[in-house]
């Protein structure tokens, strides 16, 4: 397929400007100042609908099927959350209007953290942070400062051998050496292993829960009891929060600092499709720490207030992706208080269903009950049949794939998040195709490892990309040639 | 089957997967070849700097595959010397020949005991034997 700069002929326009109705200035801008050539695509209005339809029908997302990729809640985003971020007051809102005309945007903030305070247990809560990794990175940040009020040199930030990845970069980033500490055999934190780690130099343990093996820390409380006997903080990644809404808060056993991915549980957009939105949430020891401005009422009114001495500072322009805090909001209020919980209820019967379905053809390496998710292996496939092959085998029954070799600890792991909002049909179909593909390991090797055969391309070589990255587009060919 | 790999007969082994030959109080530093095909397709060696104090299993530098990005632990401590800058830019280096063009670093021992610590190559043959994986 072309790219839409291969589209471009000279002169071909899908725009008139109108004319210019002021005296023309010579000289506006000094003569070094503007660009000879601007390499910017000449296309009709026609060009450019039809380019990106044709790239829109090559896209897959959640909108066009199951999407069951571990670890990032694919669910649905219900439309009327993108009919109220379009709302006027809200899209048309320039970001340094006064306060006393933008009442309703500082009203959403608030009230939205109001929401996610009651839902988590946290006691206060920014939402400038852009996604989940940079809420992460601002909660280390808090960590850091905190320990700097007290005079205190801690060196060290402890991570499970099954976090995300991006747990040890933040801590990284901000200074600090990661520690790992080892999950024990039934897929859980190994808390003699953090024991053994736990020196008066560690500042902080960043823990995931549910964690990426879709398991719940059974001993959760007692991890944060070690941590705090140690004056250490207990940080949450909390982008699993989707399995215990509505029926366990981090508030409540022992976490400190939490950050909540509006983009995974809260139904706004993700990735590509964001910007996303990883709001911060700190118990109250730690809420001078926050990013400035925050949000108050004061008489009855919202204000933003920035006198904040002890804040980490500005960790976004202007409040965040305001326009992803108006979905998250609508998506809260229009579930209210029980929608919450069956959200958590349905993400985990709907991912124990889908293991119980599978776990006679797949082998499960912790099998146990899950949360929101599960991971399966590549064990039980035949005929050197690898993790990979089964994902993309899945695209050809009109399926995304799961995330794999993720987690680390899991050999060829798949790990497979349904969400609440899919249907029994659809898990019944996925599980379907799921053991079909297992039977082609057996009687059909060789179209696994052809697939995918239905999509636009087939595989791509993953590693020429990785190895020789091309990242912007640069003139390789003569334009201005009429196109068909 | 699984992938068990060469085992050089003269070098010495980490459980993290890294091999180390020493040679007149100098250590050259790389990644098994169970190692590198468990990570499958290299695609970038992060390399630590000449001058590093490198302590014995701690983390060394970082190799990225299409797979994922691992930490590689110092077998043994000392400074580098030396970094194989030929991986910058062929990072498959570590694929083709883990032992040979594929070797990572090189550095000034501090402590040849502390070679005790490590296995020899059968004990990392069945080593290997013995993972789950």
């Amino acid at each position: 397929m072309k790219l839409i700069f291969e589209r471009s002929v000279k002169g071909r326009k899908a725009v008139e400007l109108p004319k210019l109705d002021v005296p023309l200035q010579a000289n506006l801008i000094p003569e070094e100042f503007i660009r000879q050539e601007l390499d910017m695509p000449e296309v009709s209005e026609l060009d450019v609908i039809r380019h990106y339809t044709a790239l829109s029908r090559r896209n897959f997302g959640v909108d066009n099927g199951f999407y069951p990729l571990g670890s990032c809640t694919m669910k649905y985003n219900p439309k009327i959350n993108e009919d109220m971020a379009r709302l006027e007051g809200f899209s048309q809102l320039h970001p340094y209007a006064p306060e006393e005309s933008s009442q309703g945007a500082l009203q959403i903030i608030y009230e939205l953290q109001q929401y996610l305070k009651e839902i988590s247990g946290m006691d206060a809560f920014t939402l400038q942070p852009a996604a989940g990794s940079h809420g992460e990175l601002t909660g280390i940040m808090i960590v850091k400062k905190y320990f700097e009020s007290m005079n205190e040199k801690r060196t060290k930030i402890l991570i499970p051998d099954s976090a995300h990845g991006t747990n040890p970069a933040s801590a990284t980033l901000c200074g600090f050496e990661c520690v790992e500490i080892k999950s024990n055999s039934e897929g859980e934190i190994d808390l003699d292993d953090l024991k053994s780690k736990l020196t008066k130099d560690v500042a902080a343990i960043m823990i995931t829960n549910p964690n990426t093996l879709g398991l719940f820390e059974r001993r959760i409380l007692d991890a944060a009891k070690l941590m705090h006997d140690n004056n250490s903080i207990v940080y949450m990644d909390g982008a699993n929060l989707n399995a215990m809404l509505g029926i366990a808060r981090p508030g409540d056993f022992g976490i400190d600092i939490l950050h909540i991915n509006l983009h995974k549980t809260f139904s706004t957009p993700h990735g590509g499709g964001g910007p996303g939105a990883g709001p911060v949430g700190v118990k109250k020891h730690l809420e001078r720490f926050l990013p400035k401005p925050s949000v108050e009422v004061v008489d009855k009114k919202y204000r933003l207030n920035y006198n904040l001495p002890d804040s980490i500072g500005r960790v976004r322009a202007f409040y965040g992706n305001f326009g992803i805090l108006v979905r998250a909001y609508t998506y809260i209020r229009s579930n209210g208080f029980e929608g919450i919980r069956a959200i958590g209820e349905n993400s985990v019967l709907n991912a124990n269903y889908l293991l119980a379905k599978l776990k006679k053809h797949y082998h499960v390496p912790y099998n146990r009950t899950c949360q929101h998710e599960f991971v399966l292996t590549d064990k039980y496939l035949s005929n050197d049949v690898s993790t990979n092959d089964v994902a993309k085998r899945l695209l050809d029954f009109g399926f995304y794939a799961p995330t794999i070799y993720f987690p680390l600890i899991v050999h060829g792991a798949i790990m497979i998040e349904p969400t609440e909002t899919e249907s029994k049909e659809t898990l019944d179909a996925f599980a379907e195709v799921m053991i079909k593909i297992k039977e082609e390991s057996v009687n059909d090797p060789e179209i696994l490892k052809s697939a995918p055969l239905t999509t636009p391309v087939s595989r791509l070589d993953g590693v020429l990309a990785a190895r020789k990255p091309i990242l912007r587009y640069e003139r390789t060919m003569a334009l201005n040639e009429p196109t068909h | 089957m699984k992938y068990i790999g060469k085992i050089p007969e003269e070098l010495k082994y980490t459980k993290e997967h890294e091999w180390v030959k020493i040679e007149s109080a100098h250590g050259v530093i790389g990644i098994t070849d169970y190692a590198q095909h468990a990570l499958t397709d290299i695609v970038f060696v992060e390399l630590p700097q000449v001058g590093k104090k490198a302590g014995q299993f701690k983390p060394l530098c970082v190799v990225e595959s299409v797979k994922s990005v691992s930490d590689i632990f110092a077998p043994v401590s000392g400074d580098v010397v030396e970094v194989n800058d030929n991986l910058s830019n062929n990072p498959e280096h570590v694929n083709q020949d883990p032992y040979g063009i594929g070797w990572i670093a090189k550095i000034k021992v501090f402590d040849e005991s502390e070679v005790k610590n490590l296995m020899n190559a059968e004990e990392y043959k069945k080593y290997l034997e013995g993972l789950e994986h």
